[in-house]
Order: C-alpha cells, then structure tokens, then sequence
C-alpha cells in the first residue's frame, strides 16, 4: 500500500499547510543484534506535517524503529532519508546538525537528575544555540513550560521532585524548545492517567496548530493513537504494515488489507487476544 | 557464488573437526574461544572509546560550568577521605616499622622509610585506590544510571555528543586533581608517621627530622606525582567506560560500578609495575650510588 496515495490528514493541519515531499525516507531498512533480526526489508516515507502512530506488540521492532530514524541506533543496511540527507553518511559534526532539527519525547521523559526543571528545558538551547543571551534563554523557557500548563515554580525543582506526568510535560517542553521539524514520541502516555493521558494527547495536537511539525507517535495506548494521528503503522515480529488512516481504521468498514492481517489489525486496536494464546501455547510447546 | 561454496566447504569442515573431538574439548574450546574474541573486542572497544575522548580534549573543551562540577566533585569532596587514608598510612607505617628500627638502634631513621614509602608509593597508589572507589565507581554509577534511563540517548537527540559532555570533564578533573590530591596523601603520610613516631614513640624530632630531608630527593616526589597522571587517566577512562557501556537495570548499574574499582585497582597495579622498572631506572641514572638510607 502506497502511503502517499491514501495519506490524508484528519485534524486541524490544512492541505496547504503540508509538503508534498516526504520528510523522511526509510528504504529497505534492515536491523539486526548479534544475529538476531529485528527489522528487515522496511521501506516507508513521512510526509511532513503528518502525525504518523506506530503501533504493535512489545518486543516487534517499534523502539528499534523509532531510535533508527534519529539515528541513534545505525542500520545493519539499508538507508534513513531526512529531508534527502542519509543519516548513515552523515560525519559525527553534521549528525549533530541534523540532530537540532529533531524532538525526542522519551517514555519516561529522560530528564537530566543533576539539573533542575529550568536547566533541562534550556539546555537544547544553549547547547544549539550558544549565543543566545540568558534573558531570552529564560523567556524560551518560561514560554514553554507554560505552553504544556508547567507553573513558573516547578523550574526551581529537581525532576525527582515532580510526578510522572509533570516529567513527561517537561520532556515535552524541551523537546519542543528549538522548534524541531521532527519530533519522536515513545509511549508519551504510558503509565499517567486517563486525565493526563488525555493532557498529553492535547499537547501533542496544540503543537501542530502551533506550526507544521511532523509527528512520530508510538503507542499502545489506542485513545493516542485515534486522537492525534493522520496514519497508523502496525508492526510485526521484524515487518510492518500501512493499517491505513486513523479514522478508517477505528471507525471505518474493514480496510483493503488482506483477510488475516486486518483481523490481526483489528485485535489489537480492540485489545483483543483473538488466537494469540493458542499461538503462544503452540509455540511453547 | 564461488565465495559462498568455499564458505560452505570450510564450515563443513569445521563441523567435521569438531564432530571428532570430545564433547568437553569442543566446550573447553568454545568457552576460551569466545573469552578471547570478546577480550580483544573489548580492548578494541575501550581504545576507541579513549580516542574519541582525546580527539575532543583536543579540539573543543567543555563548557566552565561543567567542568567546575566536575572538579568539585572529584577533588573538593575526595579531600577529607584522602587526608584521612593518608594520614593512617603514615602512623601504621610508624607502628610497623619502628620495633625492627628500635632492635637495631636506627629509631632515629625512621622517618626516611616512612617519607620515601609514602612519596614514591604508598601515596599514589593508595591514595588511587581509595579514589578509584570512590571517585571511579561512582561515575559509573552515574553514567550507568544515566545509560539505564536514556538521558545519554537524551543527549545525543538534542545534539550533544555523549563523550565530549560527559567524559572529557572527568577525564581532566581525573587527570589533575588525583596528582593535587596524592600530594596531599603524602603530605598528611608525612604529618602523620612524624606525629606517632615524635609524639607517641618520642623519637628526637630534630633526629627524625634531618634523617627524613637527607633521605628524601626530588627524584622521589617526582616520581609519585608522575605516577600518579597515569592513574588519575586509568580511573576516569575504565570507570567511564564500564558506565557507558552498563548493562540495564539496577544489577547493571551495580556490575558497571564494581567492574569500574576492579579494573581500575588492577590496571593501576599493573601500570605502578611497568611505570617503576621504567623510572628506576632513570633514577639510577641520576643518583648511580642508590638511596640513602643510613
């Protein structure tokens, strides 16, 4: 299935607002630890401006997936594309480079302990940006934890100071301070509760009313994945599959997949265990 | 084509090989045989990692601030316990040394084993040691945990290269100030083999005194204090290392930070070996008649 036939997006980003060409290229992607396959054969391309939900068991590749496309992991073979530039020819000094043009959201926020709320929020900035003066490295700051509803009093504090869901605002907050092209989200929702969850979910969407910034999202949370994403991808045990547009695929009439594979599709969106525990059982035995 | 028969045909030959051996051979074999690969992978490993951590010493140092934590971390707050170690070692070189010296009427002498024990080595090498738990085991706690919850992944993302934030500044508060804190190992030594060997045994304090300058040459302090860069440097590299590349979990973290005092306290050793047949024999060069001790 060709993503950029079907790609339409279903929230507030206009037509207008987005790029025909992809922002990233993924082509024959194939990953593999000591012998052991995790991706193989991936090919697929994001457009910018899109919102793109990666969903799929645990253990199937989606991290793996995720880190390759900021280079953090390097493929066995195959080729990342960002805005035309393979990552795995890239010197260390221009991957930096790259890298300011990218937002990282880690599951479970990977904030710097040694420094406080203020510092960890501005240190993309004066990392990146040297020269900008402390006044307005302040002002940034400030904006931003403001922007994810952060009151000025939390950036005095230590993240082991503050919840969960306030760890990940601020992981939020700085992966959003440079204003990148790309930002990756790794399970932005695991572990909070529905309410925020739900807050998350709405950061993410206010920043594509904000600008046109293209989105990665991987889930296991369905609500995430309905709420902010043009498009869903479900990977497999070393493979995925275009499921198609968020929309169709929670609410549509079954999709153009094949039988199984819409099945399997399905299951998972519902959270249903379908034949998954015979097939564990079988292969167990 | 031809290369993949030809691979083929080597593999079934080893499969052969193999098939005639004894089982507990062919395990022996395995076992010794993945050791060494992944010894020599290591090594490989370790000296990349120390040359990427050069190249950036070399090209771009850390920002003040960083290296500022660092240098307090590593000297200010390893003052008391290095002072104290040192102290200690002065008085049970004392305690240990003065009956032999009593029986033998060179009490008065003392002082030149206790100084020159402790300058040449005793200082630097307890004195690494401690810090080599103190210091080395909790960088890689540090960088361990930091590995563990992906804030060096954090670092990287937001365009920051891992080694030059977080290694050089360890590398060189290492470097400089386990040299400055093994001059302070021997200095409070010498206070304290002065203190137990004057005030407690009552040894003459100008006999002890003028024993200790005349058997003591700048050759000696030198050579402790060179020694002493090199473990400053084994420290920071090793301990940095086995954080970097920590396991995950907390048994991991646990295993980078004892793995980090292990091999630094034997790489220290080692190092202290070749680095005394080396300068021995510079010094024998210099002073041709040998120490003076009595």
């Amino acid at each position: 299935m060709n993503l950029a036939e079907t790609s339409m997006p279903s929230h507030e980003v206009s037509s207008e607002e987005l790029d025909a060409t992809p922002l990233i290229e993924v082509k024959d992607l194939h990953v593999e630890f000591d012998g052991h396959v995790i991706l193989s054969g991936i090919t697929r391309s994001i457009k910018r401006g899109q919102t793109v939900a990666v969903i799929g068991e645990s253990g199937c590749g989606k991290t793996v997936f995720m880190k390759t496309l900021v280079a953090l992991i390097k493929p066995t073979t195959g080729h990342v594309m960002f805005d035309g530039r393979d990552l795995n020819r890239q010197s260390p000094a221009q991957l930096a480079q790259i890298r300011r043009r990218f937002g990282f959201v880690f599951q479970h926020a990977a904030l710097f302990d040694s420094m406080n709320i203020f510092d960890n929020v501005a240190f993309p900035i004066r990392q990146n940006e040297p020269q900008t003066d402390e006044d307005e490295v302040r002002r940034r700051v400030r904006q931003h934890l403001l922007e994810v509803g952060l009151p000025e009093e939390v950036a005095a504090k230590y993240p082991a100071e503050i919840s969960g869901g306030m760890q990940k605002r601020v992981g939020l907050a700085r992966a959003l301070v440079l204003k990148p092209e790309l930002v990756v989200y790794d399970e932005p929702t695991t572990g909070l509760d529905p309410i925020m969850s739900d807050v998350i979910n709405e950061l993410i969407l206010n920043t594509r009313r904000t600008y046109p910034v293209t989105s990665v999202v991987v889930t296991h949370d369905m609500r995430t994945a309905r709420k902010v994403a043009d498009r869903v991808i479900m990977f497999f045990p070393r493979r995925m599959l275009d499921a198609g547009q968020s929309q169709i695929l929670f609410d549509g009439p079954p999709s153009g997949l094949e039988h199984a594979e819409d099945r399997r599709v399905r299951q998972f969106v519902r959270g249903e265990a379908g034949d998954r525990i015979r097939e564990m059982s079988r292969a167990t035995a | 084509m031809s290369s993949d028969t030809s691979s083929l045909d080597r593999y079934r030959r080893i499969d052969a090989l193999q098939s005639r051996l004894p089982p507990t051979l062919n395990a022996w074999i395995m076992q010794w045989g993945t050791a060494i690969v992944e010894g020599i992978s290591a090594i490989g490993d370790l000296a990349c990692f120390t040359w990427q951590m050069l190249g950036w010493m070399f090209t771009r140092l850390p920002r003040r601030g960083t290296l500022l934590t660092n240098f307090y971390q590593v000297g200010v707050l390893s003052l008391p316990v290095v002072a104290l170690t040192g102290t200690f070692i002065g008085m049970v070189l004392a305690v240990q040394s003065y009956y032999q010296f009593e029986a033998i009427g060179l009490a008065s002498r003392l002082g030149v084993v206790i100084n020159t024990s402790l300058v040449r080595e005793l200082g630097p090498v307890l004195a690494a040691t401690m810090l080599a738990g103190r210091v080395g085991g909790a960088m890689a706690a540090v960088l361990g945990t930091m590995r563990v919850t992906e804030q060096i992944d954090a670092l990287t993302t937001m365009g920051a290269d891992p080694i030059h934030y977080l290694v050089v500044p360890r590398f060189l508060a290492c470097l400089l100030l386990i040299p400055a804190l093994t001059i302070m190992a021997d200095f409070m030594g010498i206070v304290g083999g002065y203190f137990y060997s004057v005030v407690i045994l009552g040894i003459d304090r100008a006999a002890y005194l003028h024993h200790s300058r005349e058997g003591v040459v700048g050759f000696d302090l030198f050579m402790g204090i060179f020694k002493s860069f090199f473990f400053g440097a084994i420290i920071a590299i090793v301990s940095c290392y086995r954080g970097f590349h920590c396991q995950p979990g907390a048994e991991g973290v646990g295993k980078a930070a004892t793995a980090a005092f292990v091999y630094s306290f034997v790489l220290i050793l080692a190092v202290d070996l070749f680095l005394n047949i080396a300068l021995d024999s510079i010094y024998f060069m210099i002073y041709p008649q040998g120490p003076v001790l009595f």
